[in-house]
């Protein structure tokens, strides 16, 4: 009983040592765990899959650094599936910390698979105001973006000659750690009717369900579990898969501090209410 | 890796371990890197917004292209920096009224149709047929219900009302449950991917010192 009155009283830091530890371990001993693949996910891979190689892709990178560990090993898997299929991919952001990041990822991976900048994918850059700028592509992508991210007007870009709005693109996958969703969602695939998938950190994931059922998403990729997902079926083991045998031991750890909380919450109340009794 | 980029991943690795080191307590290496990253932050996002937003967007078109159209947004931008003026203030509000003018327009259509009839004609039309999709259709209908039984407030939550509503908080509790659980995997991933890049970053050390 002292035991569990002691994790009552626990000091926090204790619990962060351990959540530390816990992660430090796959670090030295690394394991790889089993990654059985989701519907939702496998949505997301067949569209790009599926998508015809003059049809471009429109991928929305709404995140920042701070977002990255969930969301750059999504990013990854997806572009590297595209370009490994001859698919094009338009890119922009939405986040204004998101440029530079958007720039390193894509400019590696397209060199990764001799991707040539303008004719296999484009990154349009960044605009602030996400409703707006949304709204404003789906009349036409040279109103709010008139030159790239290193400044090339679109018109002179290979892969934009025909691509008007959002009618002349495969669909939008919208990969973002807020509120851009909801953006996407409301402003884009409710006002232009174009599909739509989203790729979203673990905070998020449990909100948007509702939207699959719906059918006005057509796919979810939740956290790095999906990423680690998408991963598995390209056959291209990155970051997403590489964490999810860190998430396993930490979990572990955080069900075990939650099952020793509530022993030690109703053991220590109910000796209470005895010792009250007694009085 | 080159000797910069290893100076460079350093500089990093030691403001991540500043970060980190704010678990224990607050501390000055945790105020500079948390400082660091605001003022850093401040100065990335105003040149961004003026080379590849202001530039392009404004700049350009009026003073290169000729649309001169372009002048009314400007004009409403230029107004909102009237708010620092206690004399000349009120200017602001014509800009903030057609703003929110416009946006309300928008949104509350939009909104609506998106995020509630969109929803309500999703759970209207469930399927419920004698197999595991029926099933799945009516555990929605059964959870969407309850679950706005419990926060319908004008009738007191007693006899079969008071059933519903009770199945409406178990609904809402596994919600936040299964809410919970991916909001775990989120800040794991996090506290991972700066274990992976140190691992990395003593990895490159030991590379660049030993071999």
């Amino acid at each position: 009983m002292r035991f569990l009155e002691q994790m009552m009283k626990i000091d926090r830091r204790w619990i962060y040592l351990a959540i530390g530890l816990a992660v430090i371990i796959p670090a030295i001993i690394p394991f790889t765990v089993p990654v059985p693949v989701s519907k939702e996910v496998k949505n997301v891979h067949d569209f790009v899959e599926n998508t015809d190689s003059n049809n471009p892709l429109f991928l929305a990178m709404d995140y920042d650094p701070s977002s990255m560990a969930e969301l750059n090993p999504m990013a990854e898997a997806i572009l590297k599936h595209a370009f490994s299929e001859d698919r094009k991919v338009i890119i922009v952001t939405l986040a204004q910390f998101g440029p530079g990041m958007v720039e390193e990822i894509t400019t590696r991976i397209g060199k990764e698979y001799n991707r040539q900048y303008g004719v296999d994918y484009a990154f349009l850059g960044y605009r602030p105001y996400p409703a707006i700028t949304i709204m404003l592509m789906g009349t036409d992508f040279r109103v709010p973006f008139p030159q790239d991210y290193y400044g090339t007007p679109l018109d002179s870009l290979p892969i934009m000659q025909g691509v008007k709005n959002f009618n002349n693109v495969r669909g939008v996958i919208d990969l973002t750690a807020g509120n851009t969703a909801d953006m996407w969602i409301v402003y884009g695939n409710g006002r232009f009717n174009f599909p739509l998938a989203i790729g979203i950190t673990g905070v998020m994931a449990a909100d948007y369900y509702q939207y699959l059922q719906s059918d006005q998403i057509f796919g979810i990729i939740p956290g790095v579990k999906g990423a680690a997902e998408y991963e598995q079926m390209i056959g291209k083991p990155g970051q997403g898969k590489e964490q999810v045998s860190y998430q396993l031991v930490a979990h572990s750890v955080i069900i075990l501090f939650i099952v020793m909380s509530n022993v030690a919450y109703f053991a220590t109340r109910r000796q209470k209410k005895t010792i009250g009794g007694a009085q | 890796m080159t000797g910069g980029q290893l100076l460079l991943n350093g500089l990093a690795a030691f403001l991540t371990l500043c970060i980190f080191s704010f678990l224990y307590r607050d501390n000055p290496f945790y105020k500079f890197a948390e400082r660091l990253v605001a003022g850093v932050a401040t100065g990335y996002w105003t040149m961004l917004l003026f080379h590849t937003n202001f530039v392009p967007v404004v700049w350009n078109r009026l003073a290169h292209d000729g649309r001169y159209e372009y002048i009314i947004p400007t004009m409403l931008g230029l107004m909102m920096w009237t708010r620092f003026s206690k004399k000349w203030s009120w200017v602001s509000r014509y800009s903030i009224a057609f703003y929110i003018g416009i946006s309300s327009g928008i949104t509350i259509t939009l909104s609506l149709y998106a995020s509630l009839f969109r929803q309500l004609e999703a759970t209207i039309n469930q399927p419920l047929t004698f197999d595991a999709a029926g099933i799945s259709s009516f555990l929605i209908i059964v959870g969407v219900l309850s679950a706005l039984v419990y926060f319908f407030f004008s009738a007191a939550h007693k006899g079969s009302m008071g059933v519903i509503s009770r199945i409406g908080i178990y609904v809402i509790m596994i919600g936040f449950g299964a809410g919970f659980g991916m909001t775990v995997m989120g800040r794991i991933a996090l506290l991972v991917q700066r274990v992976i890049f140190l691992r990395g970053y003593v990895n490159s050390l030991t590379a660049f010192f030993g071999g």
